[in-house]
């Protein structure tokens, strides 16, 4: 049972991470290739926080504050740069991250920091609270989908010159969304190192900035029910299969080049697709016009 | 005195990165994409640059071998994982080959072993006195060779029916492919030359470290990327200079900045920097 509620918790994790990365990627279209960044930055702050003595509950927003801090500047980044600068700059910020964290002693250097504090919450309770706020964050998410500034996004992720003509703020809303993703990459960030109780510069390379790529991409960029499953699924599974954990990257790389090779949609994509051929009848008799 | 052996070590690391990076910078010039597992072949050519010269003894040998298998390879990686995405938006290609590199590196790592391989007689290893610093031949081998294998590059380029072909469909597919060009087979030529020049680069590095192994890509491909993202995206020569001068700041950044940032995070912090100044970076034209 120990072992299913930290499977759990570290799925839960990976949710929260990955549907922040959703917020920016998928539905804003500014694409991330450095989340791992701001994951650990809420790591590290909450845990310079806790080591101290601070209390885990004041400690957790504080990650996401920092994370969304450092998040708002990448956002200032991508006002100055587009598409193929910006997923360079953003994976600049993701070597930088560790880069720094790795020379400061402060931040415990290469050894990183041990010993952080349980939450004292007992392994239950800590899984309950991770799977309801992923939850809170799939909720919030599915709710952002639905408002004005979901609309908003959309136009963004399509075309920016255009959204720029009808009037979008544009700049507004592209900050807003990476302030928004990477503060609940921080909520990850607090959550996973409050769970392993050790964190170090390796937790938070560039393997993790492209796991978490990797889940919204092959859940369906955009998709949050996509990216949530996916999500859960690419945690447990190479726990589970210990067959996959030895080939786990070859696994890894393998499935996100052949989702992109074959159903650029992924999995939300495969889904609609079927539903659409299921129920083609009905939308070819409501369905648009032909010219 | 230090100032002009860093220099001169810094233009020994920036020719590498130019080797690279100047195959990356051509697939993107001519298809837009942003061409990750080019570091793989990379590693590939290292590879084959250790084994063929244990086996045979010849370097000379060696060199030939992993440039032209590599060459071929790279035709393959764009027949069967480029071409079929092409028409997708950016990020599908981006992360396909994201996907392709990481696991093309557990492929070497499964086929050669994790360890990594050396050359069982290293070549090259005498050191010569060169303006009262020590190089060892390999380095100078490592210059003498870029030197040639850009100047083929540039010779073939403008010089030859074939070259002028390739950069008019970089200029314009549409209008070279009207004049007769067949664009296709400038696509495969573009992976050929450019997955060639990594295979050298890489046995190039093997040939300096006496090592290969899995990961030694894994570095090289973001800082070719960053390299060609400050030489402009697509443009040759601002990726030479982007890849020398980056080799040059590196190594005096090593030095000065060694306490407070690592070696890999300066190609960034010197990305970084520059985007923000120069969004369409060193040499791009607006």
């Amino acid at each position: 049972m120990e072992y299913e509620i930290t499977l759990m918790t570290l799925a839960g994790i990976a949710v929260i991470a990955a549907l922040g990365l959703n917020l920016i990627t998928g539905f804003c279209g500014q694409i991330s290739l450095g989340h791992a960044a701001f994951y650990g930055a809420g790591a590290y702050g909450a845990a310079m926080l806790t080591t101290n003595g601070v209390s885990f509950w004041l400690a957790l927003p504080a990650g996401a504050l920092v994370a969304g801090a450092l998040g708002l500047v990448v956002g200032l980044a991508s006002l100055r740069v587009r598409h193929d600068f910006l997923a360079i700059t953003t994976m600049g910020v993701g070597f930088l991250f560790i880069g720094v964290v790795r020379q400061q002693d402060a931040l415990g250097g290469e050894m990183g920091i041990y010993a952080i504090p349980d939450p004292g919450l007992g392994r239950l309770g800590y899984m309950v609270l991770v799977v309801v706020l992923a939850g809170l964050v799939a909720a919030f998410s599915l709710y952002l989908k639905r408002s004005w500034m979901g609309f908003a996004f959309d136009a963004i992720a399509d075309d920016e010159d255009t959204a720029l003509m009808v009037g979008i703020d544009v700049a507004r809303y592209k900050l807003a969304a990476f302030a928004m993703g990477t503060a609940i990459a921080g909520v990850a960030g607090v959550l996973y190192a409050h769970e392993i109780k050790y964190i170090g510069p390796d937790s938070f390379g560039f393997p993790e900035s492209i796991a978490m790529l990797a889940m919204v991409a092959v859940g369906g960029i955009g998709s949050v029910g996509g990216v949530a499953f996916a999500a859960v699924v690419m945690t447990v599974l190479p726990h589970w299969l210990q067959v996959v954990a030895e080939y786990k990257l070859l696994l890894y790389g393998a499935l996100l080049f052949a989702v992109m090779r074959f159903s650029p949609g992924g999995l939300a994509g495969l889904v609609r697709s079927w539903r659409t051929r299921a129920g083609g009848f009905r939308i070819a008799a409501t369905g648009k016009v032909e010219p | 005195m230090l100032a002009f052996e860093l220099i001169v070590q810094g233009l020994i690391q920036g020719s590498i990165y130019a080797l690279i990076a100047v195959g990356l910078t051509l697939v993107y010039g001519l298809l837009r994409i942003l061409h990750i597992a080019h570091a793989a072949l990379f590693t590939l050519g290292g590879y084959f640059g250790v084994l063929v010269t244990n086996a045979t003894g010849s370097f000379g040998l060696a060199i030939v071998v992993a440039m032209v298998a590599v060459g071929g390879l790279g035709m393959l990686v764009y027949r069967f994982c480029y071409e079929p995405i092409l028409a997708r938006p950016p990020h599908v290609a981006l992360i396909a080959s994201i996907g392709l590199f990481i696991a093309l590196e557990e492929v070497f790592r499964l086929v050669f072993g994790p360890y990594g391989i050396s050359y069982t007689a290293p070549p090259l290893t005498a050191t010569v006195v060169v303006a009262s610093m020590n190089l060892k031949q390999a380095e100078i081998m490592v210059m003498a060779g870029v030197i040639v294998l850009i100047g083929g590059l540039a010779v073939l380029t403008r010089r030859t029916r074939v070259g002028i072909a390739w950069r008019a469909t970089v200029t314009d597919p549409a209008m070279a492919q009207s004049f007769g060009v067949d664009v296709i087979k400038v696509r495969y030529l573009n992976f050929f030359i450019g997955s060639a020049l990594a295979a050298a680069a890489g046995v190039m590095v093997a040939l300096l470290n006496n090592l290969v192994e899995p990961t030694m890509g894994s570095v090289p491909s973001y800082k070719a990327l960053a390299i060609i993202v400050l030489g402009g995206l697509g443009d040759v020569r601002g990726t030479l200079i982007a890849a020398l001068a980056l080799g040059v700041v590196e190594s005096f950044g090593t030095i000065y900045l060694g306490t407070i940032l690592d070696r890999d995070a300066i190609a960034f912090v010197f990305l970084i920097v520059v985007l923000m100044i120069r969004p369409q970076g060193l040499f791009g034209k607006t």
